[in-house]
Order: C-alpha cells, then sequence, then structure tokens
C-alpha cells in the first residue's frame, strides 16, 4: 500500500488537464443551476470536488480498455469523450442524446464505456469483460468506477474473488468520498477498503491527493501490472462537495467546509492564478453555450423498446 | 434418447459450433459434470470455454452478461433453480435492460439454465417453480425445456433472439425419453408448438390443456385417464418460449375450453398470463373462464408422500379438466 500525502501546493497542469477539470466543475455545476429552475426530468447526481478522479485517469486507459461507471459518472463520461453536448443531451433528453434519452444521467453506454445504476452491479460484469480481454485482448483492462457505499454490496465480493482468482485485468476504482448519499462511511463500514481488498490477496493503493500529475505518476507502475493480470483497487480519499443528488445534504456546516478546504478548484486558483483565471472563464462560457444550444434542440427520438 | 443427453449434446454442439461459445456454473467440470450431469464432457472437450465458478449465482451471471457483452455466446448454469433468485439483480436490473435502456439495442447472447421443479424430494429451497417470478420482463425471454423439443433448436432460438434468456428445465424430464409417447397418442409440431392428440380422434377434443414441457407426462396421464375412464377427449399444446408467447400460435388449436397446468403455486403466474392474453382474443368463444392448474400455496416438502399432496399432478389435472367440463 503506498501512501501520497497531499502536497502543499499543486503542480502545474497541462491546458488540457486544466480545460477537462474545469469542464467538469462547470458542467455539474450547470445542471445543478438546470435542476433548480425545473429545467430538468428526474434526478441527477453529481462529482463536484471528485472530477480530478477520472481526469487523473484517462492517460493511464487507453481506447481499448472498457469503462463501468456509476450514478455518479459525468466525470468519468467527459473525461473518456469530451463530450458535453451528447452528454446535456442524454440528461435533457434532447436530440443528440448518446442514448437517445433512455438511460438518463445514469445509465450510459458508448463505445467501451459503460454505466448504469444499481451498486456493486457492474463489478461481475466487469470480471465477465475482463475474463475477455484477457483471452482475446491481452494488455487492455476493465475499470470499474465504485464508491465508499459499495462496499455494502455481496456483488463486489463475489468479484474480486473471481478476479483474484482467476488473475484478471480488472481495476477497482473507489472514490470514498466518506459519505453514502446521506450516511457516513464511519455508520456504514468495518473496517477498511484496504483490509477487504488484503482479504482477497489483491493489491490496494490509497491516494490522498488532488494532484493530478502526482497521482498518474504513483499508478502508473501498478496500472500496468494489472493488464498483466494484478487486479487492482485504487482508494481515492476525496470529498464530494455538493450534494448527493440535489438539495439533500444534510451535511453539518464543519464537513462540508472540510470538503471545500479540500476542493481542488479553489487550490489551483490559489496555485496558479493565471493559468486558472486564464481558462476558467473560457471553459464557463462554454458550458453555458452548450446548454444554450442543447435546450433549444428538439426532443430525442427512441428507436423504440426492444421487440 | 434421455433429455438430459439431447441437453448435453446440444451444449457439446453448441461449443463446437460457436467458437466465442462459453458455459460457465458451479460444479460443472469434469469428472463431476454437474449436479445433474447435463455439463458432462464439456470440460474435457473445451478446458478453455468451459469454467467452473466459486458459489456466486449472482457473480456468475454478471461474468455471463460481460462475456456476452463483449460478443461472445455464454451459457450459465444455476445448479438449482431455486438459487436463480440470487441472480435476479444481474437478469432484472442489468442483462434484460442493457439490451434496450441505452437507446439502441444491445444483442447479448445469453442464456441462464435452471434445474427446476418439485418431484425429485429435494425439499423446500430446491424444488421450486419460479417461472412467474421472471414474468413480463421486457428484454428477457423464458423458455422452458421439453421433450418434444430438440434443445440443439431451442438453444439456437434463445441465442438467435440477441438478448438474455432464462431456459427452465424440469429436472423431472431429465431422465424421461425424447419425443417418447404412448401409442394412444399423436404428436406434431406447428412452429414453435408441440401438438399433442389422442390418435384417431375424429373430432374436436372436448377440453384443450397448455402446459410447459416440465408438466408434459403428468398431463399425458391425466389425458390418458380421462380417455379411458371418462371418454372425455383432451388435446396437449406445449409451447417452447414462455415469454413472450406468441399467443396467436395457440389460438388454431384451441376449442371452447382451456385449461393451462403448471407446477408453481397460484398468484401472478405464468398460466394466468396465458389467461388473460386467452381471455382477450377469445372471451365470446369460451364457454367459461380459462382454468388454471397449480400446485397447492405450500412449501414443497420432502418426504415423497407429502411433496405429492402438494404439487400439481396427473390427478390434479384429471380433476381440474372433469370438473370444468361437468361442473
Amino acid at each position: 500500500m503506498t501512501e501520497i500525502l497531499d502536497g502543499l501546493r499543486l503542480s502545474r497542469l497541462t491546458d488540457d488537464d486544466l480545460e477537462l477539470l474545469l469542464l467538469v466543475r462547470h458542467f455539474e455545476l450547470k445542471l445543478l443551476e438546470l435542476y433548480g429552475r425545473g429545467d430538468l426530468n428526474g434526478t441527477t447526481h453529481t462529482c463536484l470536488g471528485q472530477e480530478y478522479v477520472p481526469v487523473s485517469l484517462r492517460s493511464l486507459l487507453g481506447p481499448a480498455d472498457h469503462v463501468f461507471s456509476n450514478h455518479r459518472g459525468h466525470g468519468h463520461y467527459l473525461s473518456r469523450f469530451r463530450d458535453p453536448h451528447g452528454l446535456l443531451a442524454e440528461i435533457m433528453g434532447r436530440e443528440g442524446a448518446v442514448c437517445g434519452g433512455v438511460g438518463g444521467s445514469q445509465h450510459i453506454h458508448r463505445d467501451r464505456y459503460m454505466s448504469t445504476g444499481v451498486q456493486g452491479e457492474s463489478m461481475p460484469v466487469a470480471a465477465g469483460v475482463a475474463l475477455h480481454l484477457k483471452r482475446s485482448e491481452p494488455g487492455t483492462l476493465a475499470c470499474v468506477h465504485i464508491g465508499d457505499g459499495t462496499w455494502g454490496e455481496g456483488a463486489v465480493y463475489e468479484a474480486l474473488n473471481l478476479a483474484a482468482l482467476w488473475r484478471l485485468p480488472l481495476l477497482v476504482v473507489v472514490e470514498n468520498n466518506g459519505i453514502a448519499q446521506s450516511t457516513p462511511t464511519s455508520s456504514q463500514m468495518a473496517g477498511t477498503v484496504a483490509g477487504r481488498a488484503a482479504a482477497f490477496g489483491i493489491a490496494h493503493q490509497l491516494i490522498v491527493s488532488t494532484d493530478v500529475n502526482e497521482i498518474r505518476l504513483s499508478l502508473e507502475r501498478e496500472i500496468a501490472g494489472v493488464r498483466e493480470g494484478r487486479p487492482l483497487v485504487v482508494e481515492f480519499v476525496t470529498h464530494r462537495l455538493g450534494p448527493h443528488s440535489k438539495g439533500d445534504d444534510i451535511r453539518p456546516a464543519d464537513v462540508v467546509r472540510a470538503a471545500r478546504e479540500n476542493d481542488w478548484y479553489a487550490r489551483y486558483a490559489h496555485d496558479h492564478p493565471e493559468h486558472f483565471h486564464r481558462l476558467d472563464g473560457a471553459v464557463k462560457a462554454e458550458v453555458e453555450a452548450v446548454a444554450e444550444e442543447v435546450a433549444a434542440r428538439p426532443l430525442s427520438r427512441w428507436e423504440g423498446p426492444c421487440a | 434418447m434421455r433429455v438430459a443427453e439431447n441437453l448435453n449434446a446440444a451444449l457439446h454442439g453448441l461449443l463446437d459450433d460457436d467458437h466465442t461459445a462459453y458455459v460457465l456454473g458451479e460444479d460443472i467440470l469434469d469428472p463431476y459434470g454437474g449436479a445433474f450431469k447435463v455439463t458432462k464432457g464439456l470440460s474435457t472437450r473445451f478446458p478453455e470455454r468451459v469454467i467452473g465458478t466459486p458459489i456466486s449465482e449472482g457473480a456468475l451471471t454478471g461474468v455471463a452478461a460481460g462475456l456476452a457483452l463483449t460478443g461472445n455466446t455464454a451459457v450459465a448454469e444455476i445448479m438449482f433453480g431455486d438459487f436463480v433468485a440470487l441472480a435476479f439483480d444481474q437478469l432484472c436490473n442489468f442483462a434484460s435492460k442493457s439490451v434496450s435502456m441505452y437507446g439502441k439495442r444491445l444483442p447479448l447472447r445469453m442464456v441462464v439454465r435452471c434445474p427446476t421443479g418439485g418431484g425429485r424430494g429435494y425439499g423446500p429451497t430446491h424444488s421450486q417453480s419460479l417461472q412467474k417470478h421472471f414474468v413480463g420482463m421486457p428484454g428477457l425471454s423464458l423458455y422452458e425445456m421439453s421433450p418434444f423439443h430438440d434443445n440443439r433448436a431451442v438453444f439456437a432460438a434463445m441465442l438467435e433472439r440477441g438478448e438474455p434468456c432464462v431456459f427452465f428445465e424440469d429436472k423431472v424430464l431429465y431422465t424421461r425419453q425424447m419425443e417418447q409417447v404412448d401409442p394412444l397418442f399423436v404428436v406434431r409440431r406447428d412452429g414453435d408448438l408441440a401438438v399433442v392428440d389422442i390418435r384417431d380422434m375424429g373430432h374436436r377434443p372436448d377440453c384443450v390443456v397448455i402446459a410447459p414441457g416440465g408438466m408434459v407426462h403428468r398431463v399425458l396421464g391425466a389425458m390418458r385417464s380421462l380417455m379411458m375412464e371418462e371418454e372425455i377427449s383432451t388435446r396437449l399444446l406445449v409451447p417452447s418460449r414462455l415469454y413472450p408467447l406468441d399467443v396467436g400460435a395457440l389460438l388454431p388449436h384451441l376449442g371452447d375450453v382451456v385449461l393451462v397446468a403448471e407446477e408453481s403455486t397460484a398468484g401472478g403466474t405464468w398460466g394466468s398470463e396465458v389467461a388473460h392474453l386467452l381471455h382477450a382474443r377469445l372471451w365470446d368463444r369460451l364457454r367459461g373462464p380459462v382454468r388454471l392448474v397449480h400446485s397447492r400455496a405450500s412449501v414443497i416438502p420432502t418426504a415423497a408422500h407429502l411433496e405429492n399432496e402438494v404439487l400439481a399432478g396427473e390427478s390434479t389435472i384429471h380433476h381440474a379438466v372433469r370438473e370444468v367440463l361437468h361442473g
């Protein structure tokens, strides 16, 4: 287990990485605004504060790798495809929606990317995909994003057992944001994620940094090992800035404050003001334009239910 | 050929013909060859594609879905169909949904095999007929094994649908012979449907019984006794695909008295779905509502004499037919 201590100062990002981080941030903020105005149907789960997780991983994953996302998946999708139009159209049920507006925020499939909304369910499916990859496309992997709350599901353990037993190229990314909907991790998890991974003989890496460059460096070697059939659990200690979905945050003020103090956004603005301000406004404006354009589109059409 | 041998041959054939085909399940490897020996010989011939799994029905069904998602054909065995309850999430919320919830049709070639039903003394948690819990789930097709439907053809039909299928295999069929019936009966096929009539009957049957494959021998027993003891003539219809049901295919074979026999307990069953579909089409032509035959509302006891009291059997069907005709 490697622990990476969060440095005092975030390292400078490439324009590309910073733009992507900002894109996810402004996309999520825009969604909450649209929900607040009653412009969106149903619900959504934003990844505010956790954007750096998929952005860090993107250079470590290739197009042949499969990614399984969960209910909190907008950042995962945008990091892979940089397609805010398709995603917002999906969430708003507009033309150009990635999945015709059928799947919505948490059920998206595109190429080798798939998200689904039931906790833990994608773990065994990803194990099956990893089994296929190990045999048919050695060197590729299946990556599954789960949360701390997901560890309550038995499917996780059945899949970890298979991953270790069959030496599958399975990368489990745990975004431990300390809270499962409204339940603090301390109230729902006995022991630790590390201990649970250890029980299966699966390597575990703890990441407390929010520094994209630093995270990449620390994961490079381990993820290369996954490709050779050594499954890995990477646990990000991360912070959910926003509510679970919308307007349902009941956390005490000091907990929310602590989350904000860890926010990469404010920290990067402080550490690299020139870089930050050069891009932040532009990305925000881009998201505004996307939202305006997508909202004006005709409603999405569905080929129809299965025969 | 015994039904289990025919099923075994179908799996051999599938692995032979389809190089992306996998069979996975608990204790399916040789020399054990599965709890009911249905997978015998498979792992010896195809060691790479026949995979023994831990006792993890949810995970093995999920793995099958993952294999199907990446373009393979996957057949998963649930040792006793009762345990498919542990895979319900994978079937209901993942596999059946994935076919259509991503906006475009996403074909998945996967079959989950479920040895089903009582009559063998396995007791309350190893004897149930759980078909009804899966009826009406778009994107999930249900098939049932029958002695009149060659399993290789049934597997081809299931995989052709490009959506997950659950295949119910009544355990009492494994040791029965394929296609073999008493000379009193004549069997013909009309598409998916097997039609069994009394030989040289010369007139329309008094009553038509619709039943899935597992009930066949019990219905035939009742047909024989009804003919011999009561001079009541009956016809049996056995569809291979239970859901979605091709109700139109049944219509030409029906008269004004219809009964559905199934082994499950009553309440939200496949049979009640059949009855509903027929009522909507035949209400004016039927002499009365479609009669349903079920097992008693009870757990399935282990002791043979108690199990017999509970399960829908030959005499249950006999009495139900007589009652529906003569009150």
